[in-house]
């Protein structure tokens, strides 16, 4: 497979999109286990949710 | 399931949890097929291989107007009928479909340099999806600066909505300003006009892009679930130390 | 409508004894204007060129950031909530509040323009142009503007968030807006068709707006 005379646009193209996509998908995942830590901690300090309430 | 269903964060959140692995799975998938089918892809006799570029900024624009779309559909949702699932839709969608605004517009102009000769013209689509951009950005901006994610999805469906009521004329406005773009040449009367030796691995990216974006947008929708019960925890918290 | 009409009344009269309110738009537009040239340079063909287009983005910025406390101060005093309990459909009494609004800074926008454009070397026949398009097309700025005004008091804030939020929706009326008037100074495209779609936008704005704006409110301050 040959890229022709714009091999450098096409890649600099394919790198920026890869690099949106890590974006995204780190964002998701770290969000999550920062809201799972966070959430433990509470559950570990005796809070309950709104719908376990005795 | 019925959508009302949903309307039960818990069972959403088990929902999710079966679902995700296997949209993970199809996501991946997807892309090998759609990046191999790619690679392989002739070049065009005018446009060389940046042509390529097209697999990616054509998906982009299509995943990031159809963002738009449930973004509007979650925000008719939230105002009229008070679906508690729709704020999370609408709040998770908005920084995914910036993304892919962002894409859609570095990819178009890292095609326009070998192409047109410059990295930016002001030609009627790429103005389009600038303003496109720019509407993603105040909406978000709303979400930033709302201190009540109640009130702050509510003031970003109104947004969202007049913003697709706008689009239509934007582009419409767009276009009449100036026409310097190729001219619509895949949806439209008569098929498609691109060789279906480029049209397939089109499609088969787009397809890897509508998986991913649903894939991304469940995971940010459990984010934004999860968040909020933090934060009703935290708050249940205050009031009884 | 007499409802209304007390809305209207109170509000001009309002901006008219506070601080000067409807002169500040125009004060403000003149100011802008005057930086063009210094930024540009002083050659007079050029600004003559391109002072149409001068005017018309003075013209929106002035009348998009006198928009910034529209609600607020009633939402200070309390009458908003006077408004949305009251009798007057919230829809109407939003109209009442932007039409006030434009009869006290986008109408002086309009009269100010000529003299502004005697600055920018516009010529006589232009300038009825440039006067006329931004008559037609000022009440789509006002509306369109009043969304933000409506969802910037329901969160609080104000000022750059409300001009962030509007200005991508006031991309038609600004280019119909120019090319109008480009249409008549220079051609080739004759004045009529974005003349009309210039009007049939502010007649668009004039509905989604308070539906818009009253939805905002409503959603925002309950």
């Amino acid at each position: 497979m040959s890229l022709g005379p714009h091999a450098d646009f096409i890649v600099a193209a394919y790198a920026v999109a890869l690099a949106v996509v890590i974006g995204l998908v780190a964002w998701v995942v770290l969000d999550y286990s920062e809201q799972r830590r966070v959430l433990g901690d509470l559950e570990e300090r005796g809070a309950r949710r709104r719908s376990r309430r005795q | 399931m019925a959508l009302i269903d949903l309307a039960n964060p818990t069972r959403f959140l088990d929902l999710v949890r079966r679902v995700l692995p296997w949209l993970i799975a199809a996501t991946v998938i997807a892309f090998a097929i759609g990046l191999t089918m790619a690679m392989n892809a002739p070049d065009d006799y005018q446009q060389g291989a940046t042509v390529k570029i097209m697999f990616l900024h054509v998906p982009a624009a299509w995943l990031a107007m159809l963002c738009w779309a449930l973004m509007s559909v979650a925000a008719l949702g939230t105002l009229v009928w008070r679906h508690p699932l729709a704020d999370v839709a609408g709040k998770a969608a908005a920084p995914i479909g910036a993304a892919l605004t962002f894409t859609c517009l570095v990819t178009g102009s890292l095609w326009g340099r070998p192409m047109w000769g410059t990295y930016w013209v002001w030609d009627a689509r790429l103005t389009s999806v600038l303003v496109l951009f720019l509407l993603y950005l105040g909406v978000l901006a709303l979400y930033w600066t709302a201190e009540d994610p109640n009130r702050g999805a509510r003031a970003a469906a109104v947004l969202v909505l007049v913003g697709a009521i706008n689009l239509p004329i934007i582009k419409f406005s767009v276009d009449w300003w100036n026409t310097l773009h190729q001219g619509e040449s895949i949806f439209r009367a008569g098929g498609p006009e691109i060789d279906p030796t480029i049209l397939r691995p089109l499609f088969a990216m787009a397809l890897a892009f509508l998986l991913l974006f649903v894939t991304l947008h469940l995971a940010a929708m459990r984010n934004e679930i999860l968040r909020r019960r933090v934060r009703t925890m935290q708050m249940m918290q205050a009031q009884t130390a | 409508m007499t409802a209304f009409n007390a809305l209207l009344m109170r509000d001009i009269r309002l901006t008219m004894r506070a601080g000067g309110g409807a002169l500040m738009g125009a004060l403000f537009f003149l100011i802008v204007v005057t930086l063009v040239p210094f930024a540009l340079g002083p050659d007079l063909a050029l600004l003559g060129r391109i002072g149409p287009s001068i005017l018309w983005l003075g013209a929106l910025l002035a009348s998009l950031l006198a928009l910034d406390r529209l609600f607020t101060s009633d939402f200070e005093d309390g009458s908003l909530d006077v408004l949305l309990t009251g009798s007057l459909p919230l829809e109407l009494a939003v109209t009442a509040k932007a039409l006030a609004h434009w009869l006290t800074t986008g109408l002086p926008l309009v009269i100010v323009a000529p003299v502004l454009g005697l600055l920018l070397n516009i010529e006589g026949g232009a300038m009825d142009a440039v006067a006329l398009t931004l008559l037609a097309g000022t009440p789509a700025l006002t509306f369109i503007g009043l969304i933000g005004a409506a969802l910037s008091v329901t969160l609080r804030r104000g000022g750059l968030l409300l001009a962030v939020l509007v200005m991508p929706l006031t991309v038609p009326v600004l280019i119909f807006g120019v090319s109008a008037t480009n249409a008549a100074v220079s051609g080739p495209v004759p004045f009529g068709p974005p003349f009309t779609i210039l009007c049939a936008l502010s007649l668009m704005s004039l509905v989604i707006g308070p539906f818009a704006a009253a939805t905002a409110l409503r959603q925002g301050l309950e």
